[in-house]
């Protein structure tokens, strides 16, 4: 089975990342780093991303003419993706498990992250006879 | 690798490979006793043929020549170990002397059973079955399950760490042990087989045809336990389903259930394959689930028309299948043939029983069936109620459009 973690934030979770120590900031980056290598050594690994900031992020709609029209990104939105993974699990229960392992990533001062992680199960193209 | 074996060669030499390849395997493995080693060196002589035979051509003995190419691999392997171990080196290098041609069937039986070892996961089962006995390359198998290369590599190779660990030597499992083992390699070719039966849009042409590939190995089972009634039953199963897969899709990639598929672009030739298949098992006396699976595809598949379907007997064969397992999907299937046997109201009731199961109750299935029968009941409003929280429920992407469609199509005629 095939899940999505989606790793959110709101604004001042962003902005507060940005002023961890380098320390914590390099402590943090090892636990992503062995967490993808440890899934990919389980079978389980299949895509992940980090995504840049939200400051980068444009809202998109298509004119009448159908040229593009941005806008945004908007203050008042509450959540940001920071990233995602893709995995391939053999339960949900795994997925959550690595939800948790992902949110239990370290924060300074020897705290856990405690970041949400959102999990979805992928659509697959998979079907039997109806 | 893969590019090699899939753009230069011809098909006739693929085939040549995947056939050749357990054979070769069994050979190796058991003259040198050290399956993962001999694995590896297998993959090394398939990669070599893949790029050596477009040029030179196929050798005259094709098989002499991979088991060679395998063993020369494998002597520089041994001779890294001797120089540390030299006791062993007057072992290995006779073993090197023999003339390395000799097949023998079961050695091929063998590598089934150790792929499809109890203590792997069904995931790193089918990987190893499809590298070690379907002889499909690592970036095929990688293709075929749309993960990363790196991640398939990393299941095989702990999936050959679990073999080892587990202690598993090259031998034939025997008595109990052995059905128990069948059992499990039945079970992991029937996955391959579901694996690869899906919607045929915008998947890659990289994508190997795994329905095929799954056919193709339980016909080589098949061929080495020729009297195995169960090997017979999943082959004709797969044969007799497989024949449907071009009605089974519109040209989106949408589903069309039974009763709706152009029956003209069923096979016939390989529904008859398939029906000579289940006659010659069932004959063999012991029935098990996969002959009945495939004794009830073998009704839908020689019925000319959907109305046509032999339902009185496909009810008679869930219920036997009822009373060999205690499979929920196994009871809504028996709802749907008892209603159409004995009328709507009876299926509804039998579904009701199955809201209590908790197995199922909260299955998209179950609310797709009953959605299918309170529309051919008449009351199109349960039906679309029905139909939604089915595409809810689903994680299938073709299931949930083709739900959704059915709830729009009813919507249209309130």
């Amino acid at each position: 089975m095939n899940y999505i973690l989606l790793m959110t934030s709101n604004k001042a979770g962003v902005n507060s990342y940005r002023q961890w120590p380098k320390a914590d900031v390099e402590k943090h980056f090892a636990f992503l780093h062995r967490l993808n290598q440890d899934l990919t050594e389980s079978g389980e690994f299949i895509a992940s991303e980090a995504l840049a900031g939200p400051e980068q992020a444009r809202i998109v709609t298509a004119g009448k003419d159908g040229m593009p029209i941005t806008d945004g990104v908007f203050p008042e939105s509450k959540e940001f993706l920071l990233g995602y993974w893709i995995i391939d699990v053999e339960s949900q229960e795994r997925a959550y498990e690595i939800a948790a392992r992902l949110s239990a990533g370290p924060a300074p001062g020897g705290s856990a992250t405690a970041m949400p992680i959102e999990v979805r199960q992928i659509m697959t193209r998979k079907a039997g006879d109806l | 690798m893969s590019e090699a074996l899939t753009t230069e060669l011809d098909e006739h030499s693929q085939h040549l490979l995947r056939d050749l390849a357990p054979q070769v395997l069994g050979i190796v493995a058991r003259r040198y006793r050290d399956f993962a080693a001999a694995e590896d060196a297998v993959q090394e002589a398939l990669i070599a043929a893949a790029l050596q035979w477009p040029q030179t051509g196929v050798p005259e003995n094709p098989r002499g020549w991979l088991i060679r190419v395998a063993s020369r691999r494998m002597l520089d392997a041994i001779r890294s170990e001797i120089a540390r171990r030299e006791r062993e080196q007057e072992v290995a290098l006779d073993a090197l002397r023999q003339d390395a041609t000799d097949v023998d069937p079961d050695d091929t039986l063998t590598l089934f059973f150790l792929c499809c070892h109890p203590s792997l996961t069904p995931a790193s089962a089918i990987a190893l079955t499809l590298r070690a006995v379907g002889g499909l390359t690592t970036a095929q198998i990688a293709h075929a399950f749309l993960v990363p290369e790196a991640t398939m590599a990393q299941r095989i190779s702990r999936a050959k760490a679990a073999i080892k660990t587990a202690g598993s030597r090259f031998h034939m499992p025997e008595g109990r042990e052995q059905s128990e083992r069948l059992a499990a390699v039945l079970h992991i070719l029937y996955l391959i087989f579901n694996e690869g039966y899906v919607a045929s849009a915008g998947e890659s042409a990289q994508r190997i045809e795994l329905s095929q590939e799954a056919i193709r190995l339980t016909r080589s089972l098949h061929a080495l336990m020729p009297e195995n009634p169960e090997v017979e039953g999943l082959l004709a199963l797969m044969v007799l389903t497989h024949a449907r897969r071009e009605a089974r899709t519109g040209p989106g990639g949408e589903l069309i259930p039974l009763d709706r598929q152009d029956r003209t672009l069923w096979k016939q030739p390989e529904i008859a394959e398939g029906a000579a298949l289940l006659q010659k098992a069932i004959s063999r006396g012991a029935v098990g689930a996969y002959q009945l699976q495939a004794a009830i595809a073998a009704l839908h598949d020689e019925a000319q028309r959907a109305e046509d379907t032999d339902w009185p007997q496909i009810l008679a064969l869930y219920e036997l299948m009822k009373r060999i397992s205690d499979n929920p999907m196994v009871a809504l299937n028996h709802a749907i043939a008892a209603a159409m046997v004995y009328g709507l109201t009876k299926g509804l009731e039998l579904l009701r029983a199955l809201d209590a199961d908790e197995r199922i109750a909260r299955h998209h299935r179950l609310d797709a069936a009953r959605a299918h029968l309170l529309e051919m009941a008449g009351d199109y409003k349960a039906a679309i109620a029905h139909y939604h929280m089915a595409a809810t429920r689903t994680t299938s992407l073709p299931e949930q459009q083709y739900l959704q469609t059915q709830a729009a199509r009813l919507c249209e005629r309130l």
